[in-house]
């Protein structure tokens, strides 16, 4: 029998990045705020201190810090003929677990966003024609430009305090930072990090061929730092064990590391880990949530109303419980009718690999978010028409880490196991490094997300499904790629190079790690029949529900999505305090 | 305790003898550096089993189970790592039998090498374990004892680091950042030893 708790004003599903966010912005309004975060507790200390971090097999391999599939997973399948089967192990996507969520073991590359990716479609059609999208690409403008949003990217790189290199400040070019870069009002909170041999040698060779590189933006602290919370960092001492890891030097950005402590502090701030919310409760009219039903660590099942309800989990658990809650149509990819689940995309990656063997890289000299980037090959520096794709990439070197489970570089051919195996891992680590072309993903009519008809979670509640596959317009973005960083990469002169690029008929695989950055499912857009949000974040049936994440992105950027995840939940929570709190309502 | 007298917590007598047979194969002790014998990769897998890894304590172990489903898709097998291993190394046995007249233990380096190099190509196929991957398995765990921190039984002494010139758990290189000379420290453990 659940018990009804006593009204908050808000209560926020999930204490990540964004729900930290939303929570320190709606206290500074006196709101009674609760925060709901179905994993457990979980700060520098006792969590992830040193030397017990510095532990590869139980972070890096076994996944100590991700969200345990047993506890909540979903199923895939790559097209809509296949049966979707359940991730009962992770591979391809980590999502993170307990407070802090993936802002605890994420690698910290936080960027902005192009102007142009945030109005995607209107580029295209502006600049090549309408005549260029691909039947069943289902590309969007956001609703939001990126001038509307600077303010609120530059209020989240104050708060992560990130460390890099404006290369446009009001329009003026500067040296050293991204000169195709969207203008910033200012410079980066903090200066670039020191960078690894790799990086050097990386910025050294695409410098000498006309491109033009800059530092990594880096949530790895370069110096001391406080943000405007009043939290204090330190800077990184390139430890190697960053990616799925907690930071145990202060150093790595994280709701920990950068609000959570400021927010605790708050007299009508409450947060419950092990607190998992089932589902949201709509009024009788489904125009609005009365709150959400949750269940205890001890199983108790409690309603808690509130007057305002925001979605703060991982993208793929906003879809859910959005879906779960009946909250916006569901999808469907025949009719191309209904909103939530639709426009799902994922990051097309690929690297070419270097071997030195006069060349001593010491890869455990390592940060979650350190290189040199070159942006020469990105969204809005290629002719869509005349390469014949839509997209663009990032192209990166650095190292994060050099642990020897996960990270052994070898040259292809080499024997998997066997004396030739031992051998070359003498010969080779430490000799190599890899450029990544770091892409875009468009979205699809026939990617998206819905409920399964087989498999359920714990409570007996149907697992999210995804429906997802590469396409040809992609796998050309990609293949371009490669022949951009081969030439830098042979002007290095390595003793072997590798590439690994995805070609035609490649099939999605869930094993082998790629990107925790799924994204779309309840995207933002100007048109409720198009879009689950609207610019405000605000679902467009439901006026009282706000929800933050990547899930919000209409196609994938070319960049990693911490960053515009931030600063859209600023821009979300400041419509929340200047718009919505004083007249609730659809605010648009 | 040297590894002859260690006692197995999962392995049965003719498991372990098997999983010695196999490590030593896939990690050979000849050449320079540990072979899986020397680093004690036996142990930790032992261990691994026994413990929430062989349980498959984090995965999710819902049916249906498809047998047939395409790689690409992940692990969808009913077995848990541990059941997994159980039933590899019973049918790889009976297939050597069958093939070769007696267990993989009994047989020549040479024909361990070549069953394993078949197994790798998937060219024995053991009915037992489809959509779990025994190859996959062991040769995922045989790496792993061999460089996980020496506190999970393998690594012994930490000679798998010293092999590759890893500085374990040192976790602190902020002066080499950007240097191309051999760093000059060898490694630690979680657990303090100094190799």
């Amino acid at each position: 029998m659940a018990t009804t708790a006593k009204k908050k004003d808000v209560v926020i599903v999930g204490l990540g990045w964004t729900g930290a966010i939303v929570g320190m912005e709606l206290c500074e309004e006196g709101l009674e705020v609760l925060a709901l975060e179905r994993g457990d507790d979980r700060d520098t200390i006792p969590d992830f201190r040193y030397p017990n971090i510095a532990d590869e097999l139980k972070y890096g391999v076994r996944y100590a810090a991700m969200q345990k599939p047993r506890n909540s997973t979903l199923t895939i399948r790559r097209t809509i003929e296949e049966t979707a089967l359940p991730y009962r192990s992770l591979g391809s996507f980590l999502p993170g677990d307990g407070v802090g969520g993936a802002g605890v073991c994420w690698s910290g590359n936080s960027f902005r966003p192009m102007a142009e990716e945030l109005r995607l479609r209107s580029y295209v059609v502006e600049n090549f024609g309408q005549g260029i999208i691909p039947e069943g690409m289902t590309i969007q403008d956001w609703g939001v430009t990126y001038s509307e949003l600077e303010p609120y990217f530059d209020r989240f790189e104050k708060v992560a305090g990130i460390a890099g290199k404006a290369g446009n400040i009001n329009g003026k070019i500067v040296e050293d930072g991204n000169p195709f870069e969207a203008p910033r009002s200012g410079e980066y909170p903090m200066p670039p990090l020191p960078q690894t041999v790799d990086a050097l040698m990386f910025a050294k060779a695409a410098r000498s061929i006309g491109h033009h590189p800059y530092p990594l933006p880096s949530a790895n602290a370069s110096q001391t730092y406080t943000n405007p919370y009043g939290m204090q960092r330190g800077p990184c001492n390139f430890c190697g064990f960053c990616d799925r890891f907690g930071c145990f030097n202060y150093s790595k950005s994280s709701p920990q590391t950068c609000i959570l402590d400021a927010l605790k502090r708050k007299p009508n701030f409450e947060y419950r880990a092990n607190s998992e919310v089932l589902r949201v409760e709509l009024s009788p009219d489904r125009k609005t949530a009365t709150g959400v039903t949750y269940l205890t660590a001890e199983g108790e099942e409690i309603i808690q109303p509130a007057d305002l309800v925001i979605l703060a989990a991982y993208q793929l658990h906003n879809v859910h419980l959005m879906l779960l809650s009946s909250i916006g149509k569901s999808y469907d990819p025949v009719s191309g009718e209904g909103v939530t689940g639709k426009n799902y995309a994922y990051q097309m990656t690929g690297g070419t690999s270097l071997f030195f063997k006069g060349i001593d890289f010491n890869p455990f000299v390592g940060a979650g978010s350190n290189g040199t980037v070159i942006d020469d090959f990105a969204i809005n520096r290629i002719d869509f028409g005349a390469q014949g794709f839509i997209g663009g990439s990032y192209i990166c070197a650095g190292t994060t880490n050099g642990q020897p489970i996960r990270s052994m570089r070898l040259p292809k051919g080499t024997h998997s196991w066997g004396g030739q195996w031992k051998q070359a891992i003498k010969e080779w680590y430490g000799h190599s490094m890899s450029i990544g072309s770091h892409g875009s993903n468009m979205s699809y009519s026939d990617s998206y997300m819905d409920l399964d008809p087989t498999y359920t979670d714990r409570y007996g509640r149907p697992l999210l499904r995804m429906t997802f596959n590469w396409k040809p317009n992609d796998i050309r973005m990609t293949q371009f790629m490669k022949n951009q960083i081969e030439p830098i990469a042979k002007s290095m002169n390595p003793d072997i190079m590798d590439s690994d690029y995805k070609s035609d008929g490649a099939m999605y695989d869930v094993r082998p790690y790629q990107t925790t950055h799924n994204v779309g499912g309840a995207i933002m857009g100007t048109d409720p029949n198009t879009s689950a949000l609207n610019r405000y974040l605000q679902s467009w049936d439901v006026h009282n529900v706000f929800v933050m994440g990547a899930n919000a992105f209409p196609q994938n950027i070319q960049y990693n999505p911490t960053g515009t995840v931030g600063a859209l939940a600023y821009w979300s929570v400041a419509a929340i305090r200047k718009h919505y709190l004083p007249r609730p309502r659809p605010l648009i | 305790m040297p590894l002859e007298q260690y006692q197995p917590q999962f392995f049965t007598a003719d498991e372990w003898a098997f999983i010695l047979a196999a490590t030593a194969r896939l990690i050979p002790s000849k050449g320079d550096g540990p072979g899986a014998i020397e680093a004690r990769v036996p142990v930790f897998i032992d261990l691994q089993l026994a413990d929430d890894f062989g349980k498959g304590a984090d995965w999710y172990m819902q049916g249906p189970h498809d047998p047939n489903a395409p790689p690409q898709l992940g692990y969808q097998s009913p077995l848990r790592p541990a059941e997994a291993y159980r039933a590899g190394i019973a049918k790889l046995n009976d297939w050597c039998r069958a093939k070769h007249g007696g267990p993989f233990v009994e047989l020549s380096p040479e024909e361990q090498n070549d069953i394993l190099t078949a197994l790798e190509k998937h060219e024995i196929a053991l009915a037992s374990t489809p959509a779990a991957n025994f190859f996959d398995l062991l040769l995922q765990s045989n790496k792993e004892g061999y460089f996980a921190d020496p506190m999970y039984g393998g690594n012994y002494k930490m000679a798998a680091w010293v092999h590759i010139d890893f500085p374990g758990a040192r976790a602190s290189f902020r002066e080499w950042v950007g240097v191309d000379k051999p760093y000059p420290l060898g490694p630690v453990s979680i657990t303090g030893e100094r190799a």
